[in-house]
């Protein structure tokens, strides 16, 4: 039951008592109560519980995440200093040697 | 799918994987408090990818594994009653009492139906006015604003023939239970991000600060946990133990206000007993005496309860992360998902459930025999 899962709200509407959505789960439909995020739009993310709409995901804070994500997968290398170079390189074990020039030197 | 896909990329994860091993220095213990996270964990081998002397311990938030077998025992008394609809959320079906389950009690005549939502429940009663309908209402702080809005609505439209028989139970106190127990290993906690939705986590900084422990809350995705594992390793080798959020994109320091505001209506704070771990002391909430009449524990007066657990189980072990679930003897033999000892083999986030299901702890020659 704690399997909270991020869908699209799609139809806002009112029904229980209350503001109701349908909200689309990659391509699985399911009715929504969105009294705890009345600031909630058509179009926007959100997680459900148990039917319950609890939270509004912030598209700038996701955006965000991912950045720094792919930062750190690709920027760092690009723009370490010689530092950190020297200590990755220090961290890591050397690479193997199979050029056969480099044998018959030995 | 978005907020799904982005999540879960392969090359990504490879590089916190890579941060997080030229981070580590020393061995440490990181719990992953809930069991939802448990599983994404162990499902998308996420432990696989860590230096081996980074542990992670998994921990007792699992709201099906933790109910204690006397409600179990009380629910399915209740639900066997004529005249009861009783309503449950389908992973309870399995949860062993002391003699049977939920499932039984229905193959035996009983009026048992499975609810995707707490309003589900409160129109079989709206529907069903001769009847009395029972809402078993499980779970952390995450489940319970839907459960709260359940009994608020009952009691705004007069709907006498509906009550809930409530377990909630708080992750806050479980921490501090955790922390304060002289056999603990744990070092850092990655906190539950939906419980910390609602919540928010101001709750958390003067935990971090009174045990000297990192709280870092964490999503649910492959990316989330393996960034809130690294930023729970960072604190941890500088020393240093403070509340960090890298669950933003769902996740606020103050959480869901209105969801708040009718938590606070709806119920007070108890003492709660957790399956095998014993009782917390203001671990759990019950009906507050403005909502009491909805209390179905009050509402049907069930005698002659006496518990019994299965001598083999070990969950309350496997709850407080002091063994992992294969250390349990039991594990893949008398117990399995179809013939379950302890609530931790049924749940979707038992971490038993996650270890068998998921396959990888057991040799093909023990799952030949199972």
């Amino acid at each position: 039951m704690c399997l909270a899962v991020p869908g699209r709200v799609e139809e806002i509407y009112e029904g229980f008592g209350s503001r109701m959505a349908k909200v689309n789960f990659g391509g699985v439909v399911k009715e929504v109560c969105l009294a705890y995020v009345p600031e909630i739009t058509v179009g926007e993310y959100t997680i459900v519980h148990v039917g319950f709409a609890i939270s509004r995901i912030d598209e700038a804070e996701a955006k965000l995440t991912l950045d720094t994500f792919r930062e750190l997968g690709m920027l760092d290398e690009e723009f370490a200093t010689e530092e950190q170079h020297f200590e990755r390189a220090a961290a890591s074990p050397p690479a193997e040697c199979d050029s056969s020039s480099c044998q018959t030197e030995k | 799918m978005k907020y799904l896909t982005e999540f879960r990329d392969g090359a990504i994860a490879r590089k916190l994987a890579d941060e997080i091993c030229h981070t580590v220095t020393r061995p440490w213990k990181i719990m992953e408090v809930c069991g939802g996270q448990t599983h994404s964990i162990i499902r998308h081998g996420i432990d696989q990818l860590l230096p081996p002397s980074l542990q992670l311990v998994h921990g007792p938030g699992c709201p099906v594994c933790v109910t204690p077998l006397e409600l179990i025992d009380r629910a399915l008394a209740i639900a066997a009653l004529p005249n009861v609809i009783f309503c449950s959320f389908g992973d309870m079906l399995r949860v062993p009492g002391s003699e049977k389950d939920l499932f039984r009690v229905k193959s035996e005549g009983g009026d048992v139906r499975i609810v995707y939502s707490p309003l589900d429940a409160v129109n079989l009663a709206r529907r069903n006015p001769t009847k009395e309908v029972v809402f078993f209402g499980v779970g952390f702080e995450t489940t319970a604003p839907a459960n709260a809005m359940a009994v608020h609505l009952a009691k705004k439209e007069g709907l006498r023939n509906f009550s809930v028989l409530v377990s909630h139970v708080l992750v806050p106190p479980a921490i501090e239970a955790i922390m304060q127990s002289p056999a603990n290993q744990v070092q850092a906690f990655l906190a539950a991000g939906h419980v910390c939705s609602v919540m928010g986590y101001w709750q958390y900084p003067p935990l971090a600060a009174r045990y000297r422990v990192p709280i870092v809350v964490t999503g649910f995705e492959p990316l989330d946990l393996l960034e809130g594992i690294r930023r729970a390793v960072r604190q941890l080798e500088a020393g240093r133990a403070e509340v960090e959020n890298a669950y933003a994109r769902v996740v606020t320091f103050e959480g869901n206000r209105p969801a708040q505001e009718l938590l606070s209506q709806v119920f007070e704070v108890t003492d709660r007993a957790w399956r095998g771990i014993g009782v917390i002391p203001q671990s759990g909430w019950r009906l507050s005496p403005a909502y009491r009449e909805f209390d179905a524990e009050l509402r049907f007066q069930v005698t002659g309860i006496h518990t019994h657990e299965s001598p083999l189980c070990r969950a309350g072990d496997v709850l407080r992360g002091a063994i992992k679930p294969t250390d349990c003897s039991a594990f893949g033999k008398e117990c399995d998902p179809r013939h379950p000892l302890g609530a931790t083999m049924v749940s979707s986030e038992g971490a038993c459930a996650a270890y068998y299901n998921y396959g990888r702890f057991i040799s093909a020659d023990e799952l030949a025999h199972a």
